[in-house]
């Protein structure tokens, strides 16, 4: 049993990255902190805006092209001229979706709205946006804010920051 | 097996004081392990949650948040405003059943 000293009680996690096992590994982290009672933020930077991205939320894929992970069902490497046809990218990445779903892993944009409704904060990275010409309202209603990193440390204070 | 005593009747728990054995569970127990819980009352919306838990747990049927959230009788947010810091952990432990393991 833990001592109530180390227990966490913030957490501030950084999703840079638009790969859906990638945002997947900062939402199951964030609402998971809330099931725990923790207070959590995920600050969304660089690719990782594609998971806020009206446009894109719904279109997370992830790499068949040089992903040294990635395995054909049955075990055997999934070789990346085979990721590269047309169309073999988004039929893993649905693959993969559906699996999520029989294990009753919501999709992003559902997944989003029981982090804020768990009292989650989303924020945007400001620099990211400007990068990427994207303007609030090109972001999924439920972001709290456009963050600077300085303001991304003062919000994080007192959190353990996570990078995913 | 660890042991508690709830409303003064003795009853075995797990070493996260989640009771082994429901059909030992009462409604008074259900009161105390609250307020430890440190949730002083419950309310009617507080036992549809543990009723809806409990017939859930006796089906067999797995639980987790995102089900609580769409099964109609709470919102996600209620469920964290009834039960505060560690919903689905508290609403368990004060139902009687096992700690579920869901990561959502």
């Amino acid at each position: 049993m833990t001592h109530s000293e180390d227990k966490i009680k913030k957490v501030s996690i950084i999703c840079a990255k638009g790969n859906i096992e990638d945002v997947y590994a900062s939402l199951v982290l964030a609402n998971g902190a809330r099931m725990e009672g923790i207070e959590a933020a995920i600050f969304f930077t660089f690719f990782g805006l594609d998971a806020i991205s009206k446009k894109r939320l719904k279109k997370l894929h992830t790499a068949t092209v040089g992903n040294p992970s990635l395995r054909m069902p049955g075990g055997l490497p999934f070789p990346s001229l085979l990721g590269m046809i047309p169309g073999v990218e988004a039929g893993v990445s649905a693959m993969m979706k559906r699996q999520m779903e029989k294990l009753d892993i919501p999709p992003v944009d559902e997944f989003l709205e029981m982090f804020k409704a768990a009292g989650g904060k989303l924020y945007a990275c400001k620099l990211a946006m400007d990068m990427f010409k994207l303007e609030k309202e090109d972001l999924y209603e439920g972001v709290d804010e456009v963050l600077t990193v300085g303001d991304f440390y003062q919000r994080s204070a007192g959190a353990q920051i996570i990078f995913t | 097996m660890p042991q508690k005593t709830y409303a003064g009747t003795t009853v075995d728990v797990d070493g996260n004081g989640y009771l082994t054995d429901f059909g030992q569970w009462t409604r008074e127990i259900a009161l105390e392990i609250a307020r430890e819980e440190e949730i002083p009352e419950l309310g009617d919306k507080h036992w549809q949650v543990i009723e809806y838990l409990q017939k859930n747990h006796k089906e067999g049927v797995p639980l987790s948040i995102r089900k609580v959230g769409k099964s109609g009788v709470v919102s996600i947010q209620e469920l964290y405003d009834l039960f505060p810091g560690g919903p689905l952990k508290k609403a368990t432990r004060i139902a009687g059943i096992p700690k579920p393991a869901s990561c959502v």
